[in-house]
């Protein structure tokens, strides 16, 4: 018996879009063991953290598409329809990012110079952070939906977005010093090799870049 | 003599039909939102239902029952042959608890009040004439079919609104709901309270002076204000629930004050749905014992009570899995919006039952709900399911209708 008065209330996009961003995080996480496996090249060790990469990449695209098949334009929700979406794409893409460079990395058996792997590991710590402080605003998206988007839940999370934003701020420096160092060193490497370490830190620092679009997203809902 | 007791005799089972469809769909319904947000449980409910459903019929369903009973039908175009009106409303009640039964079972909330005005109406125009229907009145509580769920969302906005303003969006949440939840209380408790006493009680004999009134609305909602008030104060954090802002305690604050609307929900649907199955058992009763149409006669408290125990009997049978369903459904609706919903459906209909309209509870309680969803309250809300609503509700009315005019010329066929 399907009860219409109970299904008046359409299934909530804002739980399923927190767990969305959990695995998104948890993948991104995974890339500090993968990283360090590719370093002291442990291929190994690499292609099982790649396996667990992929798994939850994997994991976060089915619920992306559960999510946007449960979202029907008939839903009305107090902030548009298309502003979840596409905070749930941004969402998605730091798994995405994840799964590129990790793909890349272990594809080419590429080994980081050891003259930048130091810098380049804490590179990745960083973008693992933003991840981390992207997944804590989301993370209030229920409060916020309770709090109506508006006070001082508002506030906690436009200071949480702030915090990404400087996370952001910070990988950007370490990006660029890192190709600085890479540069300096880049003549006493395969011409090959070189072009795609710059790649791999190109797309590395692409998972801070998503985090903070995802803080962009969540940003346009509070101003709503 | 041997006819009389017969229609009676009839007259009760279908009403006791009418009110287990009522408590089966409606009055499941309407508490389908308390236990959804679990402040309370499918037993708790069922306890309140029993209590304030009956308090409700009895203290303020007066009015209602009255123009169920002869506000439809014009009584003096009957006096000739008042068997009609019997064999009628007869064919109404068995007619409005058939279509619940079914509608029960595809789980439409479709209301019991337009099931049963559609039935009195179809059997009247139909089965005596189309000068037979009070079209004047009739009118009326159509329109207030459009305007309750209308009246009951502005209010359930305005309610939700505060809510946000001066609860939800505050730097410490829970100690605002543990100032204001109080207030609430004492406003649910002093609205309905008035409403009734002014409007209701002059049916169970007493008539209060205005002042009088006033003084005793607010002595009842202080005093169910402070009780509320002694429970919140109990209410303390759970650290390992939550976040920054209190969310989960403040809705457990809000917990006791829907346990509050619940009642009231309970005791708004009992003064103005009762009706629906007791009215035109009444209207039986009357003619068939004094054989004339239009005779006096106050209601046998036994039609009250057999009206009140059908509706228990149908929310704890078949009810309970329409709760059941609902609630797990509805987990959207915290205590937060549940209250504001609640609240503005029991004020709507409380103030409809004073007038003596009968409108919709299933129908005000969506309205209400909306409401709370336009103020930014409910995270999602299926408007496909809404528009299918909306059309269950009208196609409602002429299958009451018709199938009371079926039954009309069965019973004037078979019935002495």
């Amino acid at each position: 018996m399907a009860n219409m008065l109970a299904n008046i209330f359409g299934s909530s996009p804002v739980m399923p879009l927190e767990k969305h961003i959990d695995i998104a995080y948890r993948c991104a996480k995974k890339l500090r063991p993968f990283f360090n496996a590719a370093v002291a090249g442990d291929w190994d060790a690499a292609e099982a953290a790649r396996g667990e990469i992929e798994e939850l990449e994997h994991e976060a695209d089915n619920l992306k598409k559960e999510i946007r098949l449960h979202l029907p334009k008939s839903l009305f929700m107090p902030v548009p329809r298309e502003d979840l979406l596409e905070l749930l794409l941004v969402q998605d893409k730091i798994a995405n990012r994840t799964r590129d460079v990790s793909g890349l990395v272990l594809g080419r058996r590429m080994q980081i110079p050891e003259q930048i792997s130091a810098a380049f590991l804490e590179f990745v710590d960083r973008n693992i952070d933003a991840a981390k402080q992207a997944r804590k605003s989301v993370r209030e998206l229920d409060e916020l939906f309770t709090a109506g988007f508006r006070g001082a839940e508002v506030e906690l999370v436009a200071g949480l977005i702030e915090e990404l934003d400087s996370i952001e701020t910070d990988t950007d420096d370490k990006q660029a010093a890192l190709r600085a160092a890479l540069f300096a060193i880049e003549k006493t490497l395969d011409p090959i090799d070189a072009m795609f370490t710059y790649k791999v830190i190109e797309l590395t620092g692409e998972i801070a870049d998503m985090s903070e679009r995802v803080g962009r997203r969540l940003e346009l809902l509070l101003s709503h | 003599m041997e006819a009389s007791i017969v229609y009676i005799t009839l007259a009760a089972l279908f009403g006791i039909f009418m009110a287990w469809g009522i408590g089966a769909n409606d009055v499941a319904n309407a508490m389908a939102t308390s236990v959804g947000s679990k402040a309370l449980t499918i037993r708790q409910a069922i306890v309140v239902a029993a209590i304030f459903e009956f308090l409700g019929a009895v203290l303020a369903g007066g009015e209602v029952t009255g123009t169920i009973r002869k506000g439809i039908v014009d009584a003096d175009l009957l006096s000739g042959s008042p068997e009609l009106l019997i064999y009628g409303m007869l064919a109404s009640l068995l007619a409005a608890g058939t279509w619940l039964l079914v509608a029960s079972q595809k789980g439409w909330p479709v209301s019991t009040t337009h099931s049963i005005v559609g039935a009195i109406v179809g059997f009247a125009a139909v089965g005596i004439g189309i000068d037979a229907v009070q079209w004047g009145k009739v009118g009326t509580i159509v329109m207030s079919w459009v305007v309750s769920p209308l009246t009951a969302g502005f209010i359930a906005f305005l309610i939700y609104l505060t809510v946000q303003r001066l609860i939800l969006s505050h730097e410490d949440p829970l100690a605002q709901a543990k100032r204001y939840v109080p207030v609430y209380m004492f406003l649910a408790g002093f609205t309905i309270t008035l409403v009734t006493i002014l409007k209701g009680l002059k049916h169970v004999g007493l008539d209060l002076s205005l002042q009088d009134a006033y003084i005793l609305a607010i002595a009842i909602a202080l005093g169910i204000a402070l009780v509320g008030a002694y429970f919140i104060q109990k209410i303390k954090p759970d650290p390992k629930a939550e976040k920054a802002q209190h969310f989960y305690t403040v809705e457990r604050v809000f917990g006791v004050l829907m346990i509050v609307t619940a009642c009231g929900m309970a005791f708004a649907h009992g003064s103005n749905d009762v009706a629906n199955a007791i009215g035109p058992l009444a209207a039986v009763i009357t003619v068939a014992q004094s054989g004339v149409v239009g005779a006096q006669s106050a209601l046998p408290t036994w039609v009250l009570m057999l009206g009140g125990g059908g509706i228990v009997i149908g929310l704890a049978t078949f009810g309970r899995h329409v709760i059941a369903t609902v609630g797990k459904k509805i987990t959207h609706l915290t205590p937060s919006r549940g209250f504001a919903a609640e609240l503005a459906a029991a004020t709507t209909i409380v103030i409809a039952s004073g007038t003596g309209i009968p409108i919709s509870t299933t129908h005000t309680l969506v309205g209400a709900v909306l409401g709370v969803g336009l103020a930014r309250g409910i995270e999602a809300i299926d408007l496909r399911v809404v528009g299918r609503i909306f059309v269950s509700w009208v196609v409602t009315i002429p299958a009451g209708a018709s199938l009371a005019i079926l039954f009309f010329f069965i019973f004037r066929a078979v019935l002495p």
